[in-house]
């Protein structure tokens, strides 16, 4: 799950890393009262939404007056800003942080994140801030300095200290910057995060070390311990047919092709995907319907996957193990009873009683066409959605 | 030989009572795995499934002798459940459960470190011996008992491949589900190893998926250490969009890392035979032992 900025240095604040002043504002008259409340010469007009690079997209920038506020405000509230990591038609700005500038002398980097292969979270600091940090990672790689992090210590202070010094600093910055990183640690384990990035970290011109933006995403697997976070969520941040599809405890993710499919399990629903694209398809999704595909399951699957106007044909791939094809098979009937569905629908189920299920399938007066296997499947869902004989 | 599991398996139940517990233990009990016990705290003196319920793991290893245990305890207990049952001696733990938290794993593999208790999992099939026991919620009938070791992070496409393997007239010694999650106990690289081990192991499939390294650093294995078997892996999510998570918790491209590009690279410079396509893992197999 991932946070707005304004939200995630409110957490942070709590912490007591310091960030600048601001305010988050839903409209221009919101905007021009954060102004207000601030007293600040210059503020920056920051939009909120879930993806980075908005700066470059034009979604931050500085107002030196109450009027710029209300310029720079209206314009950025509404617009569709566009960076490398939104959609290419961009993300609706909704919300805006409103910020007191300040006097930066030096960007730094600070992050945590999961290493995987040592099976343990890995603080990294940079004294390239500022910029992408994939970037500095792939080009001077040595300019990332690392701490891995005992779980049950946590983040020593003198870990936090040699990370401070890591950064070029000296003197008081190096313990404040220490007391920032402790915090972040801090933070990130009390609330389960997966993904903590300060990019950038600063020193000011006043010699005061500070969090200037903030990134911050947590493990889905542990929501369930923090009922704090829900009101944090901003749904509309989501796809809406993927938003739906959770809500089913469906697994739907929303891709670029025609293909529909509809499948048990996520790696045979990644690897329908690829077979699709092996016979010259696109596939328009991956839906993993889950260990029970029983006829409601099956139902708002058509439903989710319908949804999206690009699709021409949906394959129904379904491995039957503890669940029964046959089971399974009258689900697809029944669902197709109940939804209305005017795409030609291919269904390979293979398993349990995968026999039994292929009768049901060619008996039913519905239309399916019944595969014979894996590669037969992807061929009649690619030929029907290219509008071939099938 | 099997791997891992087969005829020497005294199989405990962390869950037993529960309603995956039971509706999965009894299918454990029907294939013929040799189940010794189960434990939900509170329902210690019960019976369920024909077997002593304990309180407790320590418990259920002092009476019944077991070295094997599965769990099948929901997300938020799991992570403790595992740790309970490795500080009891468990020799091997198998985690069924899916949607662990990160933090929770970090924790059992820093205390599983210094012990010499195997964890399979967590969010994985299981593992199965086809004709002497099966450990998981794989379906048993789809195997049949044979030559070739089978190691997955995926369940329904792992039973595809065993499936097609079965087609093509090859048995499995030993299919293990190793899971899907980022932080998991076993890896490609450590089964691979058992397997080198096995006489009854002839050759390996091999189902990948993006994200992590896992299938990287199992083709530098194969390479640092000459493993002589043939291997066929097919990585899933050829593709998947960078920046999503896949269905399970471990299957994203971040960063521009963990791609099934870079996977089938490393996998190819190690010699292992590559299925194109997923419905080519058998036939891939069975050219690359007759080879």
């Amino acid at each position: 799950m991932k946070i707005h900025e304004y939200q995630a240095k409110n957490l942070l604040r709590n912490y007591g890393v310091s960030v600048p002043e601001g305010y988050p504002a839903f409209s221009v008259e919101e905007a021009l009262e954060a102004y207000d409340k601030l007293n600040s010469e210059t503020v920056v007009v920051k939009a909120q939404i879930h993806a980075g690079g908005r700066g470059k997209g034009g979604g931050v920038e500085l107002a030196h007056s109450k009027s710029e506020v209300q310029k720079i405000a209206s314009k950025i509230l509404g617009m569709q800003l566009v960076t490398h990591q939104t959609v290419p038609e961009g993300k609706e700005v909704q919300r805006l942080l409103i910020e007191s500038g300040i006097n930066i002398l030096t960007e730094l980097y600070a992050g945590i994140v999961l290493d995987r292969v040592k099976k343990q979270f890995v603080f990294m600091v940079s004294t390239e801030g500022g910029v992408e940090i994939e970037k500095v990672a792939s080009e001077t790689p040595e300019k990332i300095i690392k701490k891995w992090i005992d779980p049950n210590a946590g983040l020593t202070r003198e870990q936090a200290v040699s990370l401070g010094k890591a950064l070029d600093l000296s003197g008081d910055q190096i313990e404040s910057a220490a007391d920032i990183l402790m915090a972040l640690w801090k933070v990130f384990h009390d609330m389960d995060c997966s993904l903590l990035e300060i990019n950038p970290l600063v020193v000011t011109k006043e010699n005061k070390v500070m969090a200037l933006d903030a990134k911050m995403n947590f493990d889905s697997n542990a929501i369930f311990r923090h009922p704090e976070l829900k009101v944090l969520r901003d749904e509309s941040e989501e796809d809406s047919a993927e938003l739906e599809a959770s809500k089913h405890k469906l697994n739907y993710i929303k891709l670029d092709g025609n293909v529909g499919c509809m499948v048990n399990g996520a790696g045979l629903a990644m690897a329908t995907m690829d077979i699709i694209k092996l016979h010259g398809g696109e596939p328009a999704n991956f839906l993993d319907v889950g260990g029970v595909a029983n006829p409601e399951t099956v139902a708002n699957g058509f439903k989710i996957t319908l949804s999206d106007p690009n699709v021409k044909s949906i394959l129904i791939n379904i491995f039957g193990g503890i669940v029964r094809c046959d089971r399974v098979a009258q689900g697809v009937i029944d669902a197709m009873e109940t939804v209305k569905v005017n795409l030609p629908v291919i269904v390979r189920l293979e398993g349990t009683n995968a026999k039994k299920a292929r009768e049901l399938l060619n008996d039913s007066s519905l239309d399916f066409l019944v595969a014979t296997s894996l590669s037969d499947a992807a061929e009649k869902a690619v030929s029907a959605a290219t509008g071939g004989a099938s | 030989m099997s791997v891992l599991v087969g005829n020497d398996t005294r199989l405990i139940i962390q869950g037993i009572t529960g309603k995956e517990g039971s509706f999965h233990g009894e299918q454990i009990r029907d294939y013929g795995t040799n189940l010794v016990g189960g434990v939900t705290p509170g329902k210690g003196g019960q019976t369920a499934l024909g077997v002593p319920v304990f309180n407790s793991v320590q418990e259920a290893k002092n009476e019944t002798d077991a070295n094997t245990s599965v769990i099948f305890v929901p997300p938020a207990f799991a992570g403790k459940a595992i740790i309970e049952a490795a500080e009891a001696g468990i020799n091997l733990i198998i985690c069924i459960t899916e949607g662990i938290p990160t933090i929770d794993m970090i924790k059992v593999n820093h205390v599983l470190k210094n012990l010499s208790t195997r964890l399979i999992g967590p969010n994985c099939p299981g593992i199965i011996s086809p004709g002497k026991a099966k450990i998981g919620i794989m379906p048993g009938f789809i195997h049949k008992p044979g030559e070739i070791g089978v190691i997955s992070r995926s369940g329904t496409l792992t039973y595809e491949a065993v499936h097609q393997l079965v087609a093509v007239g090859l048995g499995q010694s030993t299919s293990v589900g190793i899971g899907g999650d980022p932080i998991i106990g076993t890896t490609f690289k450590d089964m691979l190893k058992l397997f080198a081990d096995d006489d009854e192991t002839m050759g390996v499939v091999l189902i990948g998926e993006i994200g992590g390294s896992a299938e990287e650093e199992a083709a530098q294995w194969v390479l640092d250490n000459r493993f002589s078997k043939p291997i066929t892996a097919f990585i899933a999510g050829q593709t998947a969009p960078p920046g999503r998570r896949m269905g399970h918790a471990g299957a994203i491209i971040s960063g521009g890392k963990g791609t099934a590009k870079e996977k089938i690279r490393a996998l190819k410079s190690a010699n292992i035979h590559i299925a194109e396509s997923p419905a080519d893992i058998g036939n891939t197999m069975l050219k690359a032992i007759q080879t």
